[in-house]
C-alpha cells in the first residue's frame, strides 16, 4: 500500500516540530451520494499514534469532524536529530497504515 | 538510561489505557478501537460529549489557553485550528464544535515530553464556538471563540 502519510519533523532549540498529513477520505456517514442517494458509509479516522524511541508522545483521538486529508501539527521536547518517528493511524473500518520518519 | 525509564514509567500512567496499551507494545487495531470513547464521540448533546471525553463538565475558563481559529470561516469543511496551552502537566486537549451534530471533534493525548500544543484541521456544520478543553493536573481548563461559517461563500 501506498504511504498514506507525510511527515515531517524538525529540531530546534530542544523542541521537536513534527507536521503530518495524512491522506483519507473522512467520510462522516451523513453524506450522500449524488447519483445513488444512498448514504456514504462512514470511514474516518480514529486513532493517531506518535512515537518517539519506542515511547508514545502524542495520541489523537479524532470524531469524524476532522477534515479531509487530515493535517496535525504538535511539538515534544527530548529528541535529536537523526532520531525515529513513528506515526500510525487506524481507522473505523479497522485500516491502518504506519510510517517511520527521521527527524531532522 | 534510569531518568529516561522513570519519565516513561510516569507519562505511561498518565497517558491512561492507551498510552499503557502502546508503550507495553500492545497495540493492535482491535485494542485501539476498544479505547476509542465511542459514546462520547457519537453524543449529540455538547455537555454528554464532554463528560465522556473528559470525565466532567465542570471547568474553569483559562487566559493560558489559546485558540487560534479564523473569525470567519469561508469552508466549513476545513477551519484551521491551533491550541497552544501553557499550562503546567497538559495532560489532554479536547476539541469540540458545540452547534456540530456530534459536539466532540477530537481528544489529543500527550505523552512523554509533549508540549501543550496541537494544531489540525476541522469540519464545522455551522456558525458556532470552538472549545478547547485542557486537562492538567485533573482539573479541566477551558476556552473558547465563535468562528463564523459562511456556507453561500459571500465571505460576509
Amino acid at each position: 500500500m501506498a504511504k498514506s502519510i507525510k511527515v515531517r519533523a524538525k529540531v530546534k532549540g530542544g523542541v521537536t516540530v513534527v507536521k503530518t498529513l495524512i491522506s483519507h477520505p473522512m467520510e462522516t456517514g451523513l453524506r450522500k451520494d449524488k447519483k445513488t442517494k444512498k448514504l456514504i458509509p462512514a470511514k474516518f479516522i480514529q486513532e493517531v499514534n506518535c512515537e518517539h524511541n519506542g515511547k508514545n508522545v502524542l495520541s489523537a483521538l479524532w470524531g469524524t469532524a476532522i477534515s479531509k486529508n487530515p493535517y496535525l501539527s504538535f511539538k515534544f521536547k527530548g529528541a535529536a536529530a537523526g532520531d525515529t518517528l513513528k506515526v500510525s493511524w487506524v481507522d473505523n473500518t479497522g485500516k491502518s497504515d504506519s510510517v517511520e520518519a527521521t527527524i531532522k | 538510561m534510569n531518568t529516561k525509564r522513570r519519565t516513561f514509567l510516569k507519562s505511561s500512567a498518565t497517558a491512561g489505557a492507551i498510552g499503557v496499551a502502546v508503550s507495553a507494545g500492545l497495540i493492535t487495531p482491535r485494542a485501539v478501537f476498544a479505547a476509542w470513547p465511542k459514546a462520547a464521540f457519537e453524543a449529540k448533546s455538547f455537555d454528554e460529549a464532554l463528560k465522556g471525553a473528559v470525565g466532567s463538565t465542570s471547568m474553569a475558563d483559562s487566559g493560558d489557553i489559546k485558540l487560534k481559529a479564523p473569525a470567519i470561516a469561508e469552508n466549513g469543511a476545513v477551519v484551521p485550528i491551533t491550541v497552544t496551552s501553557k499550562i503546567s502537566g497538559t495532560e489532554s486537549i479536547s476539541l469540540l464544535v458545540s452547534n456540530n451534530a456530534t459536539p466532540l471533534t477530537a481528544t489529543f493525548n500527550m505523552g512523554a515530553g509533549a508540549e501543550g500544543f496541537v494544531s489540525t484541521r476541522i469540519k464545522m456544520g455551522k456558525t458556532s464556538d470552538v472549545v478547547a478543553v485542557v486537562k492538567a493536573g485533573g482539573k479541566l481548563y477551558s476556552t473558547k471563540k465563535e468562528v463564523k461559517v459562511t456556507i453561500g461563500g459571500c465571505g460576509g
